[in-house]
C-alpha cells in the first residue's frame, strides 16, 4: 500500500514541477515570440481561405514580378499570383507535412525508445544496433526513391522520412527511461507485481515526457527543413499549388530578373524553423538548468578578488607555507555561499601535517585554494598564502604556474582519472620533467623511468609503456606521486592519497610517502579522514569542521587528549581508540552544508556540551596549553588539563 | 584494432543490404513502370511486354531480385532507362564533383567547428551565447536559400566568386576553389554550428576531469594542459560526431547542386527521381550507403587512433 502512495507522490510531483516550468519558460522572451509566432502562423494557415486578399492560383500576367504594393504587400510571382496569398496556403502544406512527419516519428520512437530502456538486456542491444544502421543512411536518398516510385506524392514522401528519422527519438527516450528505471519507486512498482504494460504508461512515461516533448519540438524544425527542401526541389506539388520551398525554388529561377521573390518563403521558414528550435532548446535548458553560475563570471570574479586580496604582513618566517584567513566561496544566482572560513595554518619544511575532517567540511577546498585550482564556480575571495616568507597570493597565473610541481606537487584522491588516459606514462612523466628541467628527450625518458623505479614499480620499463587504464589503482597512485616528485617539490599535498586503494594497497602508499619523506625531506600536507594515517605519518593535525579548523595540535597530544568536542567525536568513532565510554560512538547528525552555518558554534547542533552560550556568537580559535589551538568555548571545562 | 575494424566492415554488409533490398522492394511495388517510363503510356501491350521480357521483368520477382543482387555484387548496375548508358558510368563521371564538394565542407567544418568550439568552452559567457544565437540561426536556414542568397550577393552583385557551375580539379585548381567557395559556405554552416557544439561540450567536460587538475598542479604549462591534453581527449567525442555532419552535408548535395549547377551525384539524383529512372536511383542509393559506411569506417579508424583502450583492445 505505501508503494502505492509513493508513486502517486511521484506522479503529484512530476504535475507541481510541470507548472513551475511553464512558468519559468514563460519568463524568457523570446519562448514567448516563438509561442506566438508558431500560433499566428497555425491561425493564418488554418483560416488561409478567409484570410488571404487574392486566390493563391489566381495569375495576372499583367502584374508578374512585382515588388511589394499596397494592393500585393509582399508582391506578385512570375505568373502575377499574389505572393501572400500563396504563403499562406504553403503554410497549410508545410504545418501539414510538419504534423504528419513528427507523428510518424514520435508514435513509432517513443514505444521503441521505451522498450529498449525498459527491458534492456537483448532487446536493447538489438534496437540499439538498428538505430545505429538507420542514423548512417542519408533520409533524403531514401525519400528520393519514394519519389520516383511514387511521384509527388509528399504525405507518402512524409511518412517515410518520419520512419527513417526515428533514431533520434528512440535514442533520447531510451536514455530517459533507462535514468527513471533505475530509480527506486519503478523497482517497488515491479516488486509489487504491477503489469509491465502499467508501470510504464503509468510511471514511466509520465516522466520521460520532458524529453519526448523537448525531440519533438525540436524533430518540428527538422522536417519542416525537410518539406521545404524536397518542395524547392519540385518533387512535390508543381507550380500550380503554394510551397514554401515550391516558391524559393520559383524565386531562384528568375533570381537574375528579380531579387525580392526568394525572400518572402525563405524569411518566413527561417522564422518558424528558429521558433520550433527555440522552444525545443529552451524546454531543454530549463529542464536541465543547474543553479551555478557561468565559468565566465567565475573567473572574471577571481581577477577581480585577487587584486583586492590583502597580503597579510604576517608572514611568519621558518615556515614553508603559511595561509592566513583563508577564505572560499560559491557565487550562485541566490548570493555567494561561503565554502571555506578563515582557515589560517602554516607547515614548517620537512613536516607532516594532517588536515582531518568529514567529508565536505572544506579540506580538499582549501587545499585547491591554496594551489589555484579550485573547480567550477568557487572561487578565494580572502586570504593570503605565502611561501617560505614570500607572498604568492598577488602572482599572475603565469608566475603562479611556475611554482607548480616545482615547489608544491599535488596527488589526489583519484589515482586512475588523475592520470590522462590517452598518453603513455612514459610521456606523461617527460613533459612534467621537461616543464621543470631542460632535459633532451632521451634523458627525461631516463628520469622517467628512474622516478617509477623511486615509487617502487616494479619493472618500470614495462610500466612507462603502459596507458592509465592499464594500472591498477595502486600503480597509478604511484605513478602519481612520481608525477608530483618530477619537479622536485618542496610541499606535498596528498588529498585523502589511499581513500579510494585496497587496505593492503594503502599501507604501501603511506609507507611509500614516509619513506620519500625521509630521503627527499619534503613537507606533505597530508588530507584525509582517516586516524590511522595520521597517526602512522602526521606531526601535526589540522581538525576542520564547516569550513573553519576547529583544532590544531601535535598529532600525538591530540590522541592523547582532544580538546575540541568535534576532535573527540571524531577520536571516539574510531574502534581501537574509542576507550572512553567503553563502546563506539559516532557523532549524530550531519555536517551541515555550506549555507546553512549558524552564526555560533557550528558543531554546537550535534555536541553532547553544547550550552546556550555556545550558540550566541562567532567562537575564535584561541591557544590552549602549548602549541595547541581550539574553537571551543568551553575546551578548559570539557577537556580538564590533568589528561586521561 | 584489426578487430574492430573487421567487425565494422562486417557490421556494414546488413546494412547495405538493407538499404538496397529495401529500395529494390519499394521500386518493384509498381509493376511496369519501368516499362511505362521508358515507352509512354500510350505504348501497346505488346510493346510493354516485348520491354519487359528484355529487361527481364518478366521473371518472377525474387529471380529479379536475385539477378539484381547479383549483377551489382559484379559491379554491373544496369543501364539507365533516360538515355541506356550504363548507371555505374553516369555515376563515376559525377563522383568527382560531389567527393570536393562534400570534402571540403568536412574539412571547413572540422577546421571552423573545433575553433570555435575551444574558444567557445575557454572564454565562455558573452562569446558563448553569441556563437549559440549564430548555430540557432545556421541550423535554421534552409541550405539552398542561403545558397541563392550568396548567390545573389557574392556572384552576382560583388562578382567575388562565379554564381554557378564546377571547374574540375584537373582544369584548373584556382578555378576548381572559385567554383567551390560558394557550394561550401553554404553546405558546411549547420556543420560547423553542430561541431562548435559538440566540442564545446566536450572541451568543458575534459577540463573539469582530475588529470587537468594533476597536469596543472605538476606545472605542466598550460598551453600544453588545454591544447595538448584537453583537445586530444576532446577530440574523441568530436570525431563521433564527424560522421553525422558528413551524412547531413551528403544529403544536403541533393538540395543544393542544382542550386550552383554543379554535375555531381546530388543533381543526378534529383533528375533521376524526376524522370523516374529507377536503375539509376537504385545505383545512386548504393553509392550513397557505400560512401556513408566508408565513411564511418575512416570515423572508426580515427576514433581507435585517438582512444588507446580501443587501439590495443
Amino acid at each position: 500500500m505505501s508503494d502505492v502512495v509513493e508513486l502517486q507522490g511521484a506522479t503529484e510531483g512530476t504535475d507541481n514541477k510541470n507548472e513551475s516550468f511553464m512558468r519559468a519558460l514563460m519568463r524568457r522572451p523570446s519562448v514567448v515570440a516563438a509561442i506566438i509566432v508558431l500560433m499566428v502562423l497555425t491561425i493564418a494557415s488554418i483560416f488561409a481561405p478567409l484570410l488571404a486578399p487574392f486566390d493563391p492560383k489566381a495569375m495576372d500576367f499583367s502584374t508578374i514580378l512585382n515588388y511589394p504594393t499596397s494592393k500585393n504587400w509582399l508582391g506578385t510571382d512570375t505568373m502575377g499570383r499574389d505572393v501572400l496569398s500563396r504563403l499562406l496556403f504553403g503554410g497549410r502544406r508545410s504545418l501539414l507535412s510538419v504534423v504528419e512527419g513528427v507523428s510518424v516519428a514520435l508514435t513509432l520512437g517513443v514505444p521503441i525508445g521505451l522498450l529498449a530502456g525498459y527491458l534492456g538486456g537483448w532487446t536493447d542491444r538489438i534496437i540499439s544496433r538498428f538505430v545505429e544502421m538507420l542514423l548512417s543512411i542519408p533520409a533524403i536518398i531514401l525519400v528520393l526513391v519514394v519519389f520516383s516510385v511514387l511521384p509527388r506524392n509528399e504525405n507518402i514522401a512524409m511518412v517515410t522520412f518520419g520512419v527513417l528519422s526515428i533514431s533520434t527519438p528512440i535514442r533520447v527516450v531510451r536514455a530517459a527511461t533507462l535514468q527513471v528505471t533505475g530509480e527506486l519507486y519503478i523497482t517497488a512498482a515491479r516488486v509489487s507485481g504491477l503489469s509491465h504494460l502499467r508501470i510504464v504508461l503509468r510511471h514511466v512515461l509520465p516522466r520521460v515526457r520532458g524529453p519526448i516533448i523537448v525531440q519533438g519540438t525540436l524533430f518540428c524544425a527538422y522536417a519542416l527543413l525537410f518539406e521545404i527542401g524536397i518542395a524547392f526541389l519540385g518533387l512535390t506539388g508543381g507550380t500550380v499549388d503554394p510551397s514554401w520551398g515550391g516558391m524559393i525554388g520559383e524565386g531562384t529561377k528568375v533570381i537574375v530578373q528579380q531579387r525580392w521573390l526568394i525572400y518572402p518563403p525563405g524569411v518566413l521558414s527561417i522564422i518558424v524553423i528558429l521558433s520550433f528550435s527555440i522552444i525545443g532548446n529552451t524546454i531543454r535548458d530549463v529542464v536541465v538548468k543547474d543553479e551555478t553560475v557561468s565559468q565566465q563570471r567565475n573567473s572574471r570574479l577571481a581577477k577581480k578578488s585577487f587584486s583586492a586580496l590583502t597580503p597579510s604582513g604576517s608572514t611568519d618566517d621558518g615556515y614553508l607555507l603559511s595561509v592566513t584567513g583563508l577564505e572560499v566561496k560559491h557565487p550562485t544566482n541566490n548570493g555567494d555561499v561561503t565554502i571555506v572560513d578563515g582557515v589560517t595554518f602554516a607547515i614548517r619544511a620537512g613536516e607532516t601535517v594532517g588536515l582531518v575532517g568529514e567529508s565536505g567540511c572544506g579540506k580538499s577546498v582549501s587545499a585547491l585554494a591554496v594551489l589555484r585550482l579550485l573547480p567550477g564556480a568557487l572561487e578565494m575571495t580572502g586570504g593570503g598564502v605565502s611561501f617560505e616568507g614570500q607572498e604568492i597570493t598577488g602572482l599572475s597565473d603565469k608566475e603562479f604556474n611556475r611554482l607548480r610541481g616545482s615547489t608544491f606537487a599535488y596527488i589526489s584522491q583519484e589515482p586512475q582519472a588523475s592520470l590522462d588516459p590517452t598518453f603513455t606514462i612514459s610521456s606523461l612523466l617527460c613533459e612534467v620533467i621537461r616543464s621543470h628541467e631542460k632535459l633532451t628527450r632521451a634523458e627525461a625518458k631516463q628520469r622517467a623511468i628512474e622516478l617509477l623505479a623511486l615509487v617502487e614499480l616494479p619493472d618500470p620499463e614495462r610500466v612507462a609503456r603502459l596507458h592509465a587504464y592499464e594500472l591498477s589503482g595502486g600503480m597509478a597512485q604511484r605513478v602519481g606521486i612520481a608525477l608530483a616528485l618530477a619537479g622536485r617539490p618542496k610541499l606535498l599535498i596528498a588529498d585523502e592519497p589511499t581513500t579510494a586503494l585496497d587496505v593492503t594497497v594503502q599501507s604501501e602508499i603511506l609507507a611509500l610517502l614516509r619513506r620519500l619523506q625521509s630521503e627527499t625531506g619534503m613537507a606533505i600536507l597530508l588530507i584525509t579522514h582517516n586516524w590511522g594515517v595520521v597517526s602512522d605519518l602526521c606531526d601535526r593535525t589540522l581538525v576542520m569542521y564547516a569550513g573553519q579548523i576547529v583544532e590544531q595540535s601535535s598529532a600525538q597530544s591530540l590522541f592523547d587528549q582532544p580538546l575540541h568536542p568535534y576532535t573527540q567525536g571524531l577520536l571516539n568513532s574510531l574502534p581501537a581508540l574509542s576507550t572512553t565510554h567503553g563502546h563506539l560512538s559516532a557523532i549524530s547528525g550531519s555536517v551541515p552544508p555550506p549555507g546553512t552555518w549558524p552564526v555560533g558554534c557550528r558543531f554546537a547542533q550535534r555536541c553532547p556540551h553544547a550550552t546556550a552560550a555556545c550558540e550566541e556568537g562567532q567562537i575564535p580559535l584561541v591557544s590552549v596549553r602549548t602549541n595547541r589551538e581550539s574553537r571551543c568555548m568551553r575546551s578548559d571545562e570539557i577537556f580538564p588539563s590533568e589528561g586521561r | 584494432m584489426i578487430k574492430l575494424i573487421r567487425r565494422r566492415i562486417l557490421f556494414s554488409i546488413p546494412l547495405l543490404f538493407f538499404v538496397c533490398s529495401t529500395t529494390y522492394f519499394l521500386e518493384a511495388l509498381i509493376p511496369g513502370s519501368i516499362a511505362q517510363t521508358i515507352l509512354g503510356i500510350d505504348a501497346t501491350p505488346q510493346e510493354y511486354a516485348a520491354v519487359n521480357h528484355s529487361l527481364g521483368l518478366d521473371l518472377p520477382f525474387l529471380q529479379r531480385y536475385w539477378n539484381w543482387i547479383f549483377n551489382a555484387l559484379h559491379g554491373h548496375l544496369g543501364n539507365s532507362l533516360y538515355n541506356s548508358q550504363p548507371v555505374s558510368l553516369l555515376i563515376n563521371q559525377r563522383l568527382e564533383a560531389t567527393f570536393s564538394v562534400v570534402i571540403c565542407c568536412t574539412l571547413v567544418c572540422l577546421i571552423f567547428g573545433v575553433t570555435f568550439g575551444v574558444i567557445s568552452a575557454l572564454r565562455g559567457g558573452l562569446m558563448d551565447r553569441l556563437l549559440d544565437g549564430i548555430s540557432a540561426i545556421g541550423l535554421a536556414i534552409p541550405p539552398f536559400f542561403l545558397g541563392v542568397v550568396l548567390v545573389q550577393l557574392l556572384a552576382l552583385k560583388f562578382h567575388i566568386f562565379p554564381a554557378i557551375g564546377y571547374v574540375s580539379l584537373s582544369h584548373s585548381l584556382s578555378g576548381w576553389f572559385n567554383s567551390m567557395a560558394l557550394p561550401v559556405i553554404t553546405l558546411s554552416l549547420s556543420g560547423i554550428a553542430v561541431i562548435t557544439k559538440q566540442t564545446r561540450d566536450a572541451m568543458r567536460d575534459v577540463l573539469d576531469r582530475p588529470f587537468i587538475r594533476t597536469l596543472k598542479s605538476n606545472g605542466v604549462p598550460l598551453r600544453s594542459v588545454v591544447f595538448k591534453h584537453a583537445l586530444r581527449n576532446a577530440s574523441i567525442p568530436v570525431v563521433t560526431v564527424v560522421g553525422l555532419v558528413f551524412v547531413g552535408i551528403l544529403s544536403g548535395t541533393v538540395l543544393v547542386e542544382t542550386v550552383f549547377a554543379i554535375p555531381g551525384l546530388g543533381g543526378l539524383a534529383v533528375s533521376a527521381t524526376s524522370t523516374s529512372d529507377i536503375p539509376l536511383i537504385q545505383g545512386i542509393v548504393v553509392y550513397f550507403t557505400l560512401i556513408v559506411i566508408a565513411v564511418n569506417l575512416v570515423v572508426d579508424i580515427l576514433y581507435g587512433f585517438l582512444n588507446p583502450r580501443i587501439r590495443n583492445s
